[in-house]
This record gives structure tokens, sequence and C-alpha cells, in this order.
């Protein structure tokens, strides 16, 4: 933790020598995402942060929040909706860019889908179809820079990620042709139809992520906590029973204990089996973890080795 | 480990200790190193052994790197990490699996009881000056491997001139391949003897040397029984207990804080700040300057000036999300509230009174260049320093580092993976300061006006460098 908190009003500061003590990890971890978010704020003329109620986006609008105290958070949100979330995500959502006070910007799949510019995918997965209302969103809204939760642990080719990361014209990311990122100048520029995602918690792993939502105390969608849910089994993972989810023959249905470690499509997105209701359980639990978040989550991310890669050089998140 | 558990019947959780550490739960330390080496010294086989040792490898990732090991003809139907391509852990790419090489730089994370880990793991022989600049930027440490049967290659000798150049604050050289001269203590110390005599000349110090096999595991994340003539720790012990850049300068730097933006909230309140009038009322007029503590520490009642303009005031308050610090030290980000109402902008640099010379339109360089448009002089650039950006004109290249040699010669001009000086007139004076002296501003990037693509590295001089026969000094 870090030190000299006092909790006096800002224009009374009391005078007494306090010892520094070492800063930690999630002390180094917050300062540097703070640095890059007020970077990218300072430098760009209209940006905005990926917020779809998951635990990382909620994550980085609170260090939004704490960047720019006592501001408000100086851009708007926006939200690819597939049209297949968590009704319960959704509300988390909603109430969240209601009490900070946020404009929040839309984008939908199901829009695509019925206007016949987007086509469902056989397997029913929404996930690689936000790629488009994405870049749709980011263009009308002429967004120059978005502000995501990506971090580099969660996949390989995330792992090669820049913290601003340049999209031309198309949204493409060319992972052969990166921009070299050194010390902690982050160099923004771009030219007129090119935008940079920009990934604040680049280096922040799912147990940072924990960790430091257990010390500030930040509240998250209430299926990120253990609860009971009717499930059945698909593709080693357990998928909740739900309008776009329902079991094939053959596949039972079962009312167990579980939580969600990622939250994304419902249609793609497992739960595991968990008792942890509590942050601190979770933390618990995550650190003892022996699967990655997104192996024992994440259908669209178990289609090939490259899955990843393959979505974001389209301008996936 | 090499079966994928059903996730369907356990829930993902390992027994108490497997991989939960102290660390893990509370959070220790943050340490960054990078990693450096040359074609097929056995860098990503390191680094997956790094990751594979201290548990960071999950079961799902191991299974997977597993399946393709075997299709790939490695020896595996057993659990040993041996049996697999550990390389595969950390190449990400599609045209990198294809390709068996590592194409752009990589970051890792691991933690063990002590610490937590970010690994830029750089490759060796795609734009090597380019990626290893890059990971050594950040760096508290970099490890630099040496192939044991090949010794001290040319290219050792240039990670280690840029790794002087940087300042990386720690060198650490893993004799890699030791196991395939039969963990010869003779021949380790015929490299360890040559390293020290380099690292000497071009005036690298306290680099520890330590006997690896990255394959086999010996000295990685345990000592091995096979070197019994090695009396030191292992690679893993040593990355554990170096003190980080911030630990090392701590209390040495002077107060320096670039001002990224002006938080001057007005009506736009948090929401929870204007729904409550009274803090409503006191926040309407709050005036702060937000941003990092680049080096040094600051206190309430420090004297402070703002650079380039001069002007002096007092620190009067530092705020982080609603809380009041009395003290606040580098890297930590926050907001100053000073006691004069004083002209102040983004890219200004708030420094303790007294602590600073005169800021400077003129601008004398070393440049690594990473860009594969040359450098020509007469070139119109733009110089990042801090959190300003200014124009700069290019007078003169003044000489390019011949990295076997050491020596300065003559150039007009600077290619991909050079390292050169130069002398550049900026549009307006900037702070500067000399990297030798201050890694964190004395360091700038050079980027190209037209297209915005980061051209160099840039490390300020404090004289401009002579073209005839200087014996170069970094």
């Amino acid at each position: 933790m870090s030190t000299q908190i006092t909790e006096t009003p800002v224009d009374e500061p009391v005078i007494e020598p306090v010892e520094i003590v070492e800063l930690n990890s999630l002390d180094l971890l917050e300062s540097e995402a703070i640095h890059i978010i007020r970077e990218v704020v300072a430098e760009f003329e209209r940006p905005a942060l990926l917020f779809s109620g998951g635990k990382d986006s909620v994550l980085m609008l609170h260090l939004a929040t704490k960047a720019f105290w006592p501001g408000k958070v100086p851009f708007p949100v926006l939200h690819v909706d597939t049209g297949h979330n968590f009704p319960e995500v959704i509300d988390f959502r909603d109430r969240t860019v209601e009490r900070l006070g946020l404009r929040l910007e839309v984008g939908s799949v199901q829009e695509f889908i019925d206007r016949g510019e987007l086509a469902e995918r056989a397997d029913g997965t929404r996930n690689p179809l936000q790629t488009v209302p994405l870049l749709d969103a980011i263009a009308r809204n002429k967004f120059d820079a978005v502000f995501g939760g990506g971090r580099r642990d969660e996949d390989k080719a995330r792992a090669k990620e820049r913290i601003l990361s340049l999209r031309d014209e198309f949204g493409q990311w060319d992972p052969r042709n990166q921009r070299p990122e050194l010390w902690n100048l982050y160099n923004g520029r771009h030219t007129v139809g090119q935008h940079v995602r920009a990934f604040p918690i680049s280096n922040w792993t799912e147990l940072d992520v924990w960790r430091y939502i257990a010390r500030e105390g930040i509240e998250l969608p209430p299926l990120y906590y253990a609860h009971d849910r009717e499930v059945f089994a698909r593709d080693g993972m357990w998928r909740a029973v739900g309008e776009v989810s329902q079991p094939r023959p053959g596949e039972d249905v079962v009312t167990k204990q579980v939580r969600y470690r990622t939250v994304g499509d419902m249609s793609c997105t497992g739960a595991v089996a968990s008792s942890a209701a509590t942050v601190h359980d979770v933390v618990r639990e995550v650190a003892a973890s022996t699967l990655t978040e997104r192996g024992a989550t994440r259908a669209d991310d178990r289609i090939s080795e490259a899955a990843m890669e393959d979505r974001k050089k389209d301008g996936y998140f | 480990m090499s079966t994928l558990s059903n996730p369907l019947v356990e829930p993902g959780v390992a027994p108490v200790g497997t991989r939960m550490s102290a660390s893990a739960i509370t959070g220790g330390t943050l340490f960054r190193f990078a990693t450096a080496g040359s074609v097929d010294d056995g860098k990503s086989t390191l680094v997956g052994r790094l990751l594979h040792d201290s548990k960071a490898i999950l079961a799902d990732t191991l299974d997977a790197v597993t399946r393709t090991s075997a299709e790939r003809g490695f020896g595996g139907d057993n659990d040993s990490a041996q049996k697999i391509d550990l390389a595969l852990l950390t190449d990400g790419l599609r045209a990198e699996r294809e390709q068996g090489i590592t194409i752009d730089v990589a970051y890792r994370y691991f933690a063990t009881d002590r610490r937590s880990f970010i690994l830029a793991d750089c490759p060796g022989h795609v734009q090597y000056t380019k990626n290893t600049v890059t990971g050594a930027s950040t760096a508290d440490a970099v490890v630099v491997l040496i192939d044991a049967r090949k010794g001290v290659l040319e290219q050792t000798r240039r990670h280690l001139s840029v790794l002087r150049l940087l300042r990386v604050p720690h060198v650490v050289v893993a004799v890699n391949k030791i196991d395939l001269v039969d963990f010869s203590e003779e021949a380790f110390r015929a490299i360890e003897a040559e390293v020290q005599s380099v690292a000497a000349q071009i005036g690298v110090s306290d680099v520890l040397v330590v006997p690896v096999s990255a394959l086999e595991g010996d000295n990685v994340v345990e000592r091995s029984a096979h070197t019994p003539w090695y009396t030191g720790p292992g690679l893993l012990q040593i990355l554990e207990a170096l003190p980080t850049l911030d630990e090392v300068e701590r209390g040495l730097e002077p107060f320096r804080f670039p001002v990224q933006l002006v938080i001057r909230p007005q009506g736009a309140l948090a929401p929870d700040l204007a729904d409550a009038d009274d803090a409503g009322a006191s926040y309407r007029d709050y005036r702060a300057y937000a941003g990092q503590v680049a080096s040094g520490s600051v206190s309430v009642g420090d004297a402070i000036t703002v650079l380039p303009s001069g002007r002096t005031a007092t620190v009067v308050g530092i705020d982080f999300a609603g809380r009041s610090l009395e003290r606040a030290v580098a890297p930590q980000s926050v907001s100053l509230r000073l006691s004069e109402e004083i002209d102040i902008a983004r890219g200004d640099v708030i420094a303790a009174t007294g602590t600073f010379g005169e800021v400077s339109q003129d601008l004398y360089a070393e440049l690594c260049w990473l860009s594969t448009k040359p450098l020509r002089e007469g070139a119109k650039v733009l110089i990042k320093h801090g959190s300003k950006t200014v124009q700069g004109l290019v007078r003169a290249v003044t000489g390019k580092l011949d990295l076997d040699s050491f020596e300065l010669g003559a150039a007009a001009g600077l290619e991909l993976n050079d390292i050169g000086t130069a002398q550049i007139r900026l549009a307006s004076a900037l702070p500067l300061e000399t990297y030798a002296l201050h890694r964190r501003t004395g360091a700038f990037l050079v980027i190209d006006a037209q297209d915005g693509n980061t051209l160099a590295a840039g490390l300020v001089k404090d004289h401009p460098g002579d073209r005839e026969g200087e014996r170069y000094v970094i």
C-alpha cells in the first residue's frame, strides 16, 4: 500500500513527517497507467474508453477517475454490444455510466445483422463480429484514441502489443511494423484517418487486476463471484442457459455454483465452477489457478493458436 | 502437467502452494528486465525456462505447447520440460511460429515470493539494436546471453555497448548451453574473463556472469549440481536481489516533474463532489498540475522553479485522487498545488529550486537510429522530451559510433541500427539534462514530422562530439 495517506480535505494538509514505505507492484502499475491515461487525454482531440462492464474496463474507468480527480472523467465510453450480453452486465454498465455522469456510445452488432451488413456465424459466436461496429463507431464519432483494457498476459499476440498502438485507415494492426516504445515517452502521432489504441494496463496480470480490485474496493457485476446458475457442458466449459445459449440434445442442464473469470458475449463465454464468493476468495483462487483466463473461458480463442492475432490484425480490441 | 486436467471436473484450482506465493497475494515489488542475445544462443528457451520453472506457465498453455512440440518431432510423450520446445512459449505471432524466429519485443510476466517481474524479451537477429534499445530503455537489468561454445561474439560487444550507452543499472551475462561443453569450469572461466575484460573496456561495471543451461534448467531457477565449481547465485536469485533503478537512484536525483496537464475542473467536477454542496464549492476553484515524478522527491513546503520560464513558487499540496500526501517520490503519479497562480502549461517541468542550470535551444545528443528512413543533415524533425514536443533542425551529424572499436568515426548521416552523435537546433528552449547523469530527464524521442513515426532514441550529451579521432567517451 502506498503511504502518507491522510483523509483530510486537500486544502488543509497535515504537516507531519511520514516515512516513505516501498512502493509495491500495484502502486507502480497504477502510477504507470495513470501517466499513460493523462498523456493520451493531453495529446489527443477525441479519446474514448471501451467499456463493456467487464472487470478490465471497470478497472480502466476507476483509474481514469483517479487520474482526473476532482474533475470528472473527460471522455465518453464506447460499448460494442453483441446483443448477447449478460443482462446483469448491461445493468451494471448503465448504472456506472449514470453514477460518473458519462456519455455512453453504443455500437450494436444486432443492428448490423438486421441491416444485412454482418452475417451471423455458423457457430453462433458474435465476438469476432464486434470489429465492424467498433470501427464504425470510431469513425462515426471521429475518435482518435481509444482506450482498451487489453493486457499483455492475456494472449501471445497481445504480448507483442504496444501501449500506444497505431491503427491504419482500416483499423488494422501490423505486428511486424510497430513503433519502438522507449522509456515512458509515448508517441501518439497519427495522420488523418488513423487512430491509436491505448492500453494503459498492458503490464497488469489477471492477478494484479484482482488484487487491485480488492485493495480499492471496486464494484464489479455480480457474476464475477460465485453464484448458482443453470449450466450445461460444452467444449470443456460450463455455459449458462440463456436465450442465445441453449443446450443441444445430450447436453444436460445442471445447477452449479459458478463464477465468470471473463465476461464477454454469452454465446462464447464459459463459467468456471467456483465457490469464491468474495473478492478475497477470488484473489486466492486466481493465484492458485492452473488455467489461463482465456483458455478456461473463451471459446473464440480456442479456434486456433493465432485466433487473437487474426482478430487483432482486422481491427479487434 | 502435460495433460490438461478437465476444467469441468476441477475448478481450475491447484493445491495451495503449487503456484501461490506470498507476493502473488500481497504484492511484492516490481522489477523490469530485458533479455538480449545473438542468433541461436537459446534466448527463447531461457525465457521459456524462467517462466516454466517459476510456475508462470499454466496447464492449458503448456498443454498446447506440448502438443505442438510433439507435432514438430520434439521428444514428447512424457511431462519433462526438456522434451518440449520452450521457445514456443514466447514466440507468439503466426510468422514467428512458422519461421521459427522472434520478430518483435514480447513482454512476459511472472512472480516469485519476493517480486513481480516484467520481462521484455528482445529478439537477437532482426533489428537487434532497435529491439535492445527498446527493451533496455525501461529495464532495471538486462540479461545478455552467450553460447558457451562460441564465447564473446561481435554482437555481445555491441549489446554491452548499447547497455552502457543507455545506462542500464545492472548487466547479467548468462553463459548458456554449459551442458554442451560438459559443464567445464575451464571453458566458463575463460568466457567469464573475456566478458569482464570487454565490459571493463566498454565501461560496464559490476557485470555478473552465470553458467546456465536453459534447456536443462541448470542455474536458472534451481542451483545446479552439475556446476559444483560455481558458488554464486542462480539467475533468478540474482534477479530477485538486484535493486531497481528507482531504488538505486532514490535520494541521489533532484526533483523533476514534467507537467502533463492542468487539472482545473471548474464546472466539470466529478459527480460525487458536485453533488456535495460544500465540497463542490471548494473544488470549483481547484487548480493543480498533474504529472509523474520523473526523478527525486517532493514534499509540501518545497520551493520549486518552473522550467523554462524560471518562475518560482512553493508546493502547498500534493494530491492523489482525493488523498493529500505529504511527500511523493519517483515514479508516483500525483497532482501538485502551488502557492502562486503562475502560468504553467503542459510541457513545462517543475524542478526543485536551485538544482537546474540553464534551458537551451541547442541540443547535443547521441542518437540510436531506429528507422529505415535515414537521417541526413538539414532534416527537420520533432523532439519529444518529457511532456513537450518541439521542432528541431538537425544542423550536423557529428559522428558515428563503431560498436566494435568504440571509436567515433566521421559520418554525414545515420542509418537503421546506427548510433551516432548530432547537433540539433530546437524551435524553443528545453530543460535538457545530460543522460549520463539523469536517465529519466536526459532521454528524448526523435519523431518524423510527416508520418509521425519514431525515428530515434535520443540521449542528451553535454558537448558536441569531435569529428576527428575522438576516443569515444560515453
